[in-house]
């Protein structure tokens, strides 16, 4: 048991740092402009810097060589952005359609589709979306109600996808709509790449409950699409969105926001009624569990390597990992807000403690929860996937998509 | 990356378990705790010393199988998985340990090779009454070799034939070997949460002491001695929980309520989800603990703390939830679940509650920040 790499790897880590420290400075964007997520300069940044990892095999390190990837090992594809994390310059925005969109494309588009995608893609020439949620399905997915009717060589789509990430710098999408409702709802749907330039494509941010707008919204009137922008069988729409769900990266980061180090410095500056609050000791039995929880996750992560390493698959176990850092961030963040009292109610970066970290993240926690399968979608998968217990019990399995009860 | 059980440490683990389950079932644990007058099962103890577990961390020059820490983490996770009622721990996690860090080369030479053959059971005795474990609080006294003084509770103290005793020198605190056999020593049996486990009142009135370790060393070795027992109690602590966790599922597969399994109910299901998520948290933490145990790493007093508190979470949580998901039979005496209740707190209790390492692994964690 020890955290080394074997030969293979430290030499795989070796080349990488080699190469992340000749190339990497000269990609990061260090203008104010620069470094605001979104704004056309550190798009640029990222985009010349995912070209340059494609030239180099770094982009895509588990795919195949005749598609441009590095034909690595997934622990190679994780060395990689352990490094190149730590020179500061991964950016997130290829994430979703390099980690599922386009190996989707790449597993039921033809040939000619594969090629003008593929390429563009990786080298970040090319960003894409998926469009999966609902307003009516979020949850439960495969309850889609985005219509897409046939017309002759084309399919006419209307309706709505929501907490689309990126949408609103997206090139392409893969779209998840509802072909025929006279059958239950897995066996009515169909998948479709999309052009997001379209006209009849509209992105409208999300102005989501902590302020921001990180989300869209995407409308679909009368969007006509090619029968060859089919992704799969007419039909066959939520066995596909099962292989992009599957291609989901592998979480190896972990999140972002104030640790149990952040609170820990408040604590040294922060006083109650009984002196500093790190001499406190309900607060002192709140830290180490904090702490006990992240270095649980950590480790769990290790372990996943270690499985990696080992040329095993890594299960669905790593679905405890956001059940915990999104609980653990918005309890801690509560804890550093109401350690600073009546002065924790600010907000304003230039007046509250540490920037105002912690009412960031405790307004930006409850999206955390629910975003990538909410608490609960996650305890079922480790209920029924990892333990093996029954699925729940389906009063829509057998009945066409048209007839089953919707609410509101 | 190589952060789990070598294929090598596997394979002991799977010929553990495979002897436990053969020589240790519920009958076996029942057979302690029904009688009270049989402090642990002998033909199990006589069993596991034959496999060479006691000494498997115990230098071979010494008698043991020379194995490193990791093997005994791996031993002492299926020890917790069948609830084992011996003093393994006793023996091994605390007396073991404490003889191999501060005995004398005549002391461990003595000692250690009967202890990996099975022929001594040892003890660990620091507490004299309520409350956490503090300088203030240790009135037994050794003066001119003699010890006087009560240790309550001493885990397995009623069947040890040698004990560890806590105790002040001329005003300093020091750690003493006393043969409980020998003068001067009347041992009471008590009864406790966890009767699979012996726990005694030991009254010292001046009963012969040796000195273990340097004088004035007590507390400092008995730091020491904890961290790295509290590593292995982790251990113990995974495999029980994870035993919680199998009955519950077991049990809720087969019993139907309301026309079905209650393991379809998300209720159940969620359960036994969170009981999976706290067992994990504490399996990596408690495998932090052996990387440190074995290596004798400087972060060994954090991964302790880290592993001993998630330890004792998951056991806990496992171990209340599962009679929770069996309902009513689950609160009877004929079903295993309580004894897994009670050994959780055993294991919870032993070295000292989560209070207490919650609070030395913030004072370790200011401290790193400080440095």
């Amino acid at each position: 048991m020890d955290f080394n790499d074997s030969p293979e790897e430290a030499a795989y880590r070796e080349k990488a740092r080699a190469w992340l420290e000749e190339n990497a400075a000269a990609h990061k964007s260090t203008s104010a402009n620069g470094r605001r997520p979104n704004s056309p300069e550190h798009m640029a940044a990222a985009k010349a810097w995912q070209t340059k990892k494609a030239e180099n095999g770094y982009a895509c390190i588990t795919w195949p060589k005749e598609w441009g990837g590095g034909g690595g090992t997934p622990l190679q594809s994780v060395i990689f952005s352990q490094e190149e994390a730590k020179v500061g310059v991964n950016y997130g925005y290829f994430t979703i359609g390099l980690g599922m969109c386009v190996p989707t494309v790449m597993a039921f588009a033809d040939a000619e589709t594969k090629t003008r995608f593929v390429g563009p893609a990786m080298k970040g020439e090319e960003i894409w979306c998926q469009l999966f949620s609902e307003p009516a399905g979020g949850s439960d997915v495969a309850a889609s109600r985005t219509r897409a009717i046939k017309d002759g060589d084309e399919w006419v789509i209307n309706g709505q996808k929501v907490w689309t990430t990126g949408a609103q710098y997206s090139d392409y999408g893969i779209l998840l709509v509802r072909t025929d409702p006279d059958v239950p709802k897995h066996k009515g749907l169909t998948m479709f790449w999309i052009d997001m330039h379209d006209p009849a494509v509209e992105v409208r941010p999300i102005h989501q409950a902590s302020g921001g707008s990180e989300f869209n919204e995407v409308y679909f009137t009368d969007l006509r699409v090619k029968d060859s922008q089919r992704l799969g069988g007419v039909g066959d729409g939520w066995k596909v969105a099962l292989v992009t769900l599957m291609n989901e990266r592998l979480a190896v980061g972990g999140s972002s926001g104030p640790d149990y180090k952040t609170i820990m410095e408040l604590a040294r500056t922060t006083d109650t009624v009984n002196g500093a609050a790190i001499r406190d000791g309900a607060f002192r039995e709140k830290l180490a569990d904090w702490y006990v929880a992240a270095e649980g996750l950590k480790f769990t992560r290790f372990r996943t390597m270690t499985a990696l390493s080992r040329g095993q698959t890594p299960g669905p176990e790593s679905s405890i990992g956001k059940i915990i850092a999104a609980n653990q961030m918005q309890e801690m963040s509560n804890a550093g807000v109401e350690m600073e009292d009546q002065y924790g109610i600010l907000t304003d970066p230039s007046e509250a403690p540490l920037q105002a970290a912690f009412q960031q993240s405790l307004l930006w926690a409850p999206g955390l929860r629910i975003a990538g399968g909410t608490d609960e979608i996650l305890k079922n998968i480790i209920a029924e996937r990892v333990l093996g217990l029954p699925g729940d019990v389906r009063v829509d399995k057998d009945v066409a998509f048209k007839d089953m009860p919707t609410g509101r | 990356m190589n952060f789990d059980y070598s294929d090598d440490q596997k394979f002991l683990k799977g010929e553990a378990r495979k002897f436990l389950e053969a020589r240790c079932g519920s009958a076996v644990v029942r057979g302690v705790l029904n009688n009270e007058d049989v402090s642990f099962d002998k033909d199990l103890w006589k069993g596991v010393a034959e496999q060479g577990w006691l000494g498997a961390a115990i230098a071979e020059e010494h008698g043991g199988l020379g194995l490193g820490h990791i093997e005994l983490c791996a031993i002492a996770e299926e020890m917790g998985r069948v609830a084992a009622p011996i003093p393994f721990a006793s023996t091994v996690y605390f007396v073991a340990e404490a003889i191999a860090a501060a005995g004398t080369d005549e002391q461990k030479a003595d000692l250690l090779p009967k202890i990996a053959a099975g022929e001594l059971i040892g003890c660990y005795a620091t507490s004299e009454g309520p409350g956490a474990l503090t300088p203030g609080a240790v009135k037994c006294k050794v003066e001119g070799g003699k010890l006087s003084g009560v240790k309550i509770p001493v885990t397995d103290g009623d069947c040890a034939d040698i004990a560890i005793v806590l105790a002040n020198e001329a005003g300093r605190p020091g750690l003493f070997l006393v043969d409980l056999k020998g003068g001067g020593v009347t041992v009471e049996t008590l009864k406790s949460l966890d009767p699979t486990r012996g726990v005694a009142r030991l009254t010292f009135k001046d009963a012969p002491a040796r000195a273990l370790g340097a004088a004035g060393e007590g507390f400092n070795i008995t730091e020491q001695v904890f961290d790295r027992a509290a590593v292995l109690l982790s251990f113990e602590q995974v495999g029980g929980a994870d035993r919680c966790l199998e009955m519950a599922k077991e049990y809720a597969l087969e019993r139907y309520a309301f026309g079905r399994v209650i393991a379809s109910y998300q209720a159940i299901k969620h359960k036994l989800a969170d009981m999976y998520v706290k067992n994990e948290v504490a399996r990596s933490n408690a495998y932090y603990g052996a990387w440190a145990l074995n290596t004798n790493a400087p972060e060994l007093p954090v991964a302790a703390s880290a592993a001993r508190i998630a330890g004792s979470e998951a056991y806990w949580f496992a171990s209340k939830e599962n009679i929770q998901t069996h309902g009513g039979m689950g609160f009877t005496w004929e079903v295993d679940c309580h004894l897994y209740y009670r050994r959780s707190r055993q294991l919870a209790l032993v070295a000292g509650g989560p209070k207490v390492w919650k609070e030395r692994l913030v004072t370790q964690l200011e401290r790193r920040n400080a440095a």
